[in-house]
């Protein structure tokens, strides 16, 4: 059956609200509208206005109510719209939902979910196309997910419903209409990354909106006698660095694609680890694809040319071998 | 309960309060209690006087300046002593401090840093509270100043909108930090504040114990039975400064005098034997009580342990996981 990562993300969130009456889900337009991005649709005529609730535009106050809720007794998941947006909520994420727990000393949990879209790619411009993933994956106490695929989509936003602590969720805004074929979707564990490509020349790691690009560069990269391993980080806190060492031990090149700008990156702290922990195994520098230092502009050659694409991944594992041509500067 | 009874409860807390209090401004200044330290001397009667009409059930967030409203809560002194000292034998394990108080069992929720941070959560709480059909309130403290933050904004509508059973707690004692209320608020009028949002609102003297009793029961039985949020202002005064490091540079000291005449002790203790209601040894009983549980709790919280560097990375996440 074929499936969209939006059908996925609704179904996940439909299932979880069967089967246990304290899951609600509030949001600007998550309701009458049926989530920005359609996410939702449906699901106030199935579960009505008191589990479906459309919020006033106040993240902050919005996201608060979602940690109170959580602590007392319901399952909250919170959409917000954009990660732009989260900005507005961030004091709530990460001054109240965070440390909640380890500054009550245990007494106290927050079993919350909070999903936003990330990402550019759809020309919206410097406001509506950032990527903080790592911001949230800075901070000890809450759980990063990255769905990349259909499955995960459905997946790891069931799984997070189980877990005690926070759990923000970021899904790209250019996976939502990507879809794949799916007999069943299940719950997915919520800690490890995952290989969706194998290779023994080069390592290329990648998460969210980028796994796309990354398998695109790899296919393009086999046809030229160059295999790689594509890791897709799923889980952006904690990092799954086994996963990442096992492969970088048999490939000895990596490259590290990221949505985010270069500075401050979660690419750069992946590099870290790996030269931390495996820089006997690398044969090359490690190379990052990130998002030039730009705001993301409005034309669509200009945000194309800032962002991570397969070509730009293409010259940076070529690279690893030496070979320079293609490849950009900052 | 005669209203003797309760006077005497009341005065009895309110000296409880102030000798804690005292207490840890003496720790502060031996070295046994570090980092922020916001003391709630002059604004006892808000605390001793509201928190007491709520029941069990309930639940209770309050700010920084939150001793008190712990104490209040029923957490023991001896805890809360203890989690100052930062031993594991305090009521947050020693990770929280002055600032961070929280105990689960007494449904009090800390003990928030970040002025207006506990409202939303408040809101919270009763948003779930409502959705399973609880008949509980949830009441948020925090200060004037915080009325000027987004957060308090935001959900004063929600909870009017949504008509959680939320009881927000305004002491407003007339500074953030050291700006006064009237260089802050463009509306310093808190009721008209509240009722801008549709808020059902009151005001009181929160230097008169009694009075802070009042309007908190008239307020609770109007969430009770009505349902939906309530606002209160406790009009108050603290008359330390802010916090330990606060040279009080932005106030004189006849204000700090002239308010010193309202204190909520003194006066109240007056009322009280000219009503014939305690005696001047019922009084004196009562400071040697508090005498007494303030010292049982430095000797507790001077003998409890700190945790071993073993655990230090403990309750950043749940031990147990799903995935």
């Amino acid at each position: 059956m074929k499936t969209t990562y939006r059908n996925a993300v609704h179904d996940a969130i439909a299932d979880a609200m069967r089967a246990d009456p304290t899951v609600v889900l509030m949001g600007e337009d998550v309701a009458a509208y049926g989530g920005t991005y359609a996410a939702s649709k449906g699901l106030l005529e199935e579960f009505g206005p008191k589990r479906i609730l459309d919020t006033p535009l106040s993240e902050l106050g919005f996201v608060g109510i979602g940690v109170g809720a959580a602590m007392n007794g319901l399952r909250p998941i919170v959409e917000v719209m954009t990660v732009n947006f989260s900005l507005l909520a961030l004091d709530q994420i990460v001054n109240t939902a965070a440390p909640l727990r380890h500054m009550s000393g245990g007494q106290f949990s927050v079993p919350l979910v909070i999903r936003m879209a990330t990402g550019a790619g759809r020309q919206l411009a410097a406001q509506h196309s950032h990527s903080l993933e790592n911001w949230y994956a800075h901070i000890p106490g809450i759980t990063v997910l990255a769905p990349a695929t259909v499955a995960d989509a459905y997946g790891m936003l069931t799984t997070a419903l189980r877990e005690p602590d926070p759990v923000v969720i970021f899904e790209h805004v250019g996976l939502y209409n990507t879809s794949a074929e799916v007999d069943t979707l299940a719950p997915t564990d919520i800690r490890r990354a995952a290989l969706r490509r194998n290779g023994s020349d080069a390592t290329i790691i990648a998460y969210g909106g980028c796994v796309p690009k990354a398998l695109d560069a790899a296919g393009q990269l086999a046809a030229a006698g160059i295999e790689c391993d594509v890791i897709d980080l799923r889980v952006l806190r904690p990092l799954d660095d086994a996963t990442i060492m096992e492969s970088v031990a048999r490939t000895h090149r990596v490259v590290v694609v990221d949505e985010a700008w270069h500075t401050g990156s979660l690419a750069g702290e992946i590099s870290a680890r790996i030269v931390e922990q495996a820089f006997y195994e690398l044969d090359a520098p490690i190379g990052r694809v990130c998002t030039v230092e730009v705001p993301i502009p409005y034309a669509k050659h200009l945000e194309d040319a800032a962002l991570p694409q397969a070509d730009k991944i293409v010259a940076a594992v070529r690279a690893l071998f030496g070979d320079r041509t293609g490849t950009a500067t900052r | 309960m005669t209203d003797g009874a309760l006077a005497g409860e009341l005065l009895t807390d309110m000296i409880r309060i102030r000798r804690m209090e005292e207490k840890c401004a003496e720790m502060y200044s031996a070295g046994k209690i570090r980092g922020f330290l916001h003391l709630y001397v002059g604004e006892e009667a808000v605390a001793a006087g509201s928190l007491r009409v709520l029941g069990p059930e309930d639940a209770v967030l309050a700010t920084y300046r939150e001793h008190a409203h712990a104490l209040m809560r029923g957490v023991p002194m001896t805890t809360i002593m203890a989690e100052m000292f930062g031993k594991q034998e305090g009521c947050s394990g020693g990770r929280g401090g002055s600032m961070h108080l929280f105990d689960a069992q007494r449904r009090f929720y800390g003990g928030n840093a970040i002025v207006a941070g506990g409202i939303p959560t408040a809101a919270g709480l009763a948003f779930a509270d409502a959705q399973l059909n609880r008949n509980r309130i949830s009441a948020c403290y925090f200060g004037e100043g915080a009325t000027a933050e987004g957060a308090f904004h935001e959900t004063m509508n929600m909870a009017e909108l949504w008509q959680l059973p939320v009881l927000f707690c305004c002491e407003n004692n007339r500074y953030a930090m050291g700006t006064t209320i009237d260089h802050e608020l463009s509306q310093p009028d808190l009721v008209a504040k509240a009722r801008a949002y549709r808020v059902p609102a009151a005001s009181a003297d929160g230097m008169d114990v009694m009075a802070c009793h009042d309007v908190m029961a008239r307020a609770v039985e109007h969430i009770r039975t009505k349902g939906g949020p309530f606002f209160i202002e406790f009009q108050t005064y603290r008359f330390r400064p802010h916090s330990m490091f606060d040279p009080e540079l932005y106030r004189d000291k006849d204000e700090v005098a002239k308010w010193r005449e309202h204190d909520p002790i003194r006066v109240f203790t007056e009322k009280c034997i000219s009503d014939g209601v305690v005696t001047a040894e019922d009084v004196a009983a009562m400071e040697r009580a508090a005498a007494a549980e303030v010292d049982e709790a430095v000797a507790f919280a001077e003998a409890g342990t700190f945790e071993s560097l073993e655990t230090l990375t403990a309750n950043v996440m749940a031990p147990e996981s799903v995935s």
